[in-house]
């Protein structure tokens, strides 16, 4: 990902020697009956970009705020450094958080923006000024310094909330929906803006979105949360190519999922029974799933290969007929729908001029895969 | 140009016209006059029916004599200074005491407040004058006050607070207040709260937040509601003749004795033109903070 040199790669999570910066232990926020956190447990080690992805209402806001000091947990522990920070007010804790809407000050200039934390602290005005300029060369906004916020743009809007919040060289920087407010273009050139911002820093980078493109292009490990819970925590690559329940593979891109039932033939490899009488999906053996037990298989569509002969060599294949096609430019998505009955999603890079495309609506067509493509999920 | 684009412009200078200007003039021209033992009580007055010569005659009547006299004696000057001072210390006075009471409206849950801003009108619907009325029986010598605070043996000796200058003030605090409590209270409910929030985040106190953040950000509902206050506070008139005493000195008062007890309308319309010319300068002013805030609203 963004922090692997070709080398060494960036891992500290896999050193049981490293120390986390954060650490949650059993972490539960209640509001009145409400639980927004339930017993939460998670470490986040120093130089990382964290990325909280869920869908809205799930804690991951809640989970921020208790970080930066505006919320306190109802039991449990957060621990900055190894010293427990419940009793730390937000304006002494070495936190600092770029909120969704900016806030940024509207009667002061970008330059006293920037400027005002370091005012708070006791630095001598020439260093203020000093590390306000590298502020501002950090993220270009040295012809703005002295414009207030509603006479720049958004996009610029957004670089000086960023400066605002690394100007006191935070230990841990928290990202509220850092690029919700921006159209789609400009938020992925801020995406890879902000990667190299934080690897220049330093800086210990925690994001919260809902966007799980955003989490995947930027961070360095996602964890993805569901009900005030962490589902899985891992890689951006992990969490897509292993997801380890049904709610991740479906909230992580596209997905195809079939109820079956397990059999497993050896250590390496599962039949799933999804029907009767179709022939068994072959995959990988996951050791959670028991012989007999009820189980998912899950694959992504674009491991799917569509044809229109039954291909001779391939591990999986099931013969369907085209529902709908969905053109996006680079790839087409086709709906295919089973003898069974089930609507089975594959896509193709459209690397031929459409008017050349093989397949089109109510052709009968094969979908085939290899034994390894697709997961085997027991919830 | 179009006949709508006319008829729109046309309305607004027609009501200025009627409202303003003609009673204006008519003003003006009064204090041009001279005090006469007539009906009306000055002269000259325009005789139409002479024609040309009548109107040369009108014209020819007409100097500048009361605004000279004006200089002369120095109750008039002494008693715009004394309004100035009046009308500054109570402003002041009404923004201590209302600052408060919108920050506290402006952070009451959101479902209390429709009830907040109907409990500081609701004064208006009763009449000005027994309100003020009323407060002389609080603030006289046997009034409430002083039983209270003989009773609960603050002090031994009542108070003297009717018939002077501390009565004014608090007359006029307590009747301005409204004025004063809903502009402030207008650009605090709509203060962001995340802003405050972000102070805290970049190392400020509670109450440094208040003085960097909530406080420059209330700026345009402290100088609106202070020109509220200080405009109407410098002509006031009621409130120091009923609970001011003698030595009150405001401007309001002098105008209402030339009326009235003087009969002298020619000395009373220069006073009324000459405290409209120092109204003007807070009411620019005043004006010019309501266009700046529009456009920073957009």
């Amino acid at each position: 990902m963004g922090q692997s040199n070709g080398k060494q790669v960036f891992a500290p999570w896999e050193n049981p020697e490293e120390k986390p910066i954060i650490r949650f232990g059993g972490v539960t926020k209640r509001f009145g009956d409400f639980t927004a956190i339930d017993d939460l447990t998670l470490d986040i080690y120093a130089r990382e970009f964290f990325a909280l992805l869920g869908p809205s209402g799930c804690g991951k806001t809640t989970l921020m705020r208790m970080l930066a000091g505006f919320e306190s947990p109802s039991a449990g522990t957060i621990e900055l450094d190894g010293k427990d920070i419940a009793a730390v007010p937000p304006n002494k804790r070495a936190v600092n958080m770029m909120f969704q809407s900016y806030a940024l000050f509207p009667h002061l200039s970008v330059y006293e923006n920037i400027a005002f934390g370091l005012k708070r602290s006791s630095m001598p005005k020439a260093d203020v000024d000093g590390r306000v300029g590298e502020m501002l060369r950090l993220t270009r906004l040295e012809a703005f310094a002295r414009r207030k916020p509603h006479q720049i743009s958004g996009g610029q809007r957004q670089r000086v909330a960023l400066a605002r919040s690394l100007a006191k060289a935070p230990k841990l920087l928290l990202l509220d929906e850092p690029m919700g407010a921006l159209d789609k273009k400009l938020r992925q050139d801020t995406q890879f803006e902000l990667m190299d911002i934080q690897e220049k820093t330093g800086t210990t980078f925690v994001i919260v979105t809902h966007d799980q493109e955003e989490a995947m292009t930027v961070a360095s490990r996602v964890a993805v949360m569901d009900h005030g819970r962490i589902v899985q925590v891992a890689t951006p690559d992990r969490i897509y190519e292993m997801p380890n329940s049904v709610y991740v593979a479906d909230f992580i891109g596209d997905v195809n999922i079939i109820k079956g039932n397990a059999k497993r033939l050896d250590e390496a490899k599962t039949e799933v029974h999804w029907a009767e009488g179709q022939a068994p999906f072959l995959g990988t053996t996951n050791s959670e799933v028991q012989s007999g037990a009820a189980c998912f298989f899950a694959i992504r569509p674009e491991k799917v290969a569509i044809t229109m002969d039954r291909p001779k060599s391939a591990a999986n294949a099931v013969s369907g007929k085209v529902l709908d096609i969905a053109y996006l430019g680079n790839i087409s998505t086709y709906h295919v729908k089973l003898a069974t009955g089930e609507i089975f999603k594959a896509q193709m890079a459209n690397d031929r001029r459409i008017a050349r495309r093989s397949f089109t609506w109510d052709d009968k067509v094969w979908l085939s895969w290899t034994d390894t493509a697709g997961v085997i999920l027991a919830r | 140009m179009n006949l709508r684009r006319i008829f729109l412009i046309l309305v607004p200078y027609l009501w200025l016209l009627a409202l303003f200007l003609v009673p204006f003039g008519i003003v003006l021209k009064i204090a041009l006059s001279d005090i006469a033992l007539a009906i009306p009580p000055y002269a000259p007055t325009l005789d139409i029916t002479a024609g040309w010569e009548g109107i040369k005659r009108f014209f020819a009547g007409l100097d500048f004599e009361n605004f000279v006299f004006l200089t002369q004696d120095d109750l008039y000057w002494r008693a715009y200074l004394s309004s100035v001072v009046i009308a500054t210390v109570s402003t002041i006075a009404t923004l201590i005491v209302g600052y408060p009471i919108a920050y506290g409206m402006a952070c009451a849950p959101r479902h209390w407040q429709p009830m907040l801003v109907m409990l500081i009108i609701l004064p208006f619907w009763t009449s000005f004058l027994i309100r003020v009325y009323s407060w002389i029986g609080i603030l006289s010598q046997e009034g409430y006050l002083n039983q209270l605070l003989l009773w609960s043996g603050l002090i031994n000796e009542p108070l003297m607070i009717i018939n002077t200058n501390w009565a004014v003030y608090i007359g006029i605090v307590y009747t301005y207040l409204p004025f004063m409590v809903l502009p402030i209270y207008a650009t605090l409910e709509k203060l962001d709260g995340s802003l405050l929030e972000a102070a805290e985040d970049l190392g400020c106190s509670r109450s440094s937040a208040f003085w960097l953040v909530t406080v420059p950000l209330s700026r345009p509902g402290i100088i609106a509601g202070s020109f509220l206050v200080f405009i109407p506070a410098l002509g006031e008139f009621v409130i120091p003749s009923l609970l001011g005493g003698s030595k009150t000195l405001m401007i309001g008062k002098v105008l209402w004795e030339e009326f009235f007890s003087n009969r002298d309308w020619p000395v009373a319309s220069t006073v009324a033109i000459i405290l409209l010319l120092i109204l003007i300068i807070p009411i620019i002013l005043f004006q010019r903070n309501e266009q700046k805030q529009r456009e920073a609203d957009q």
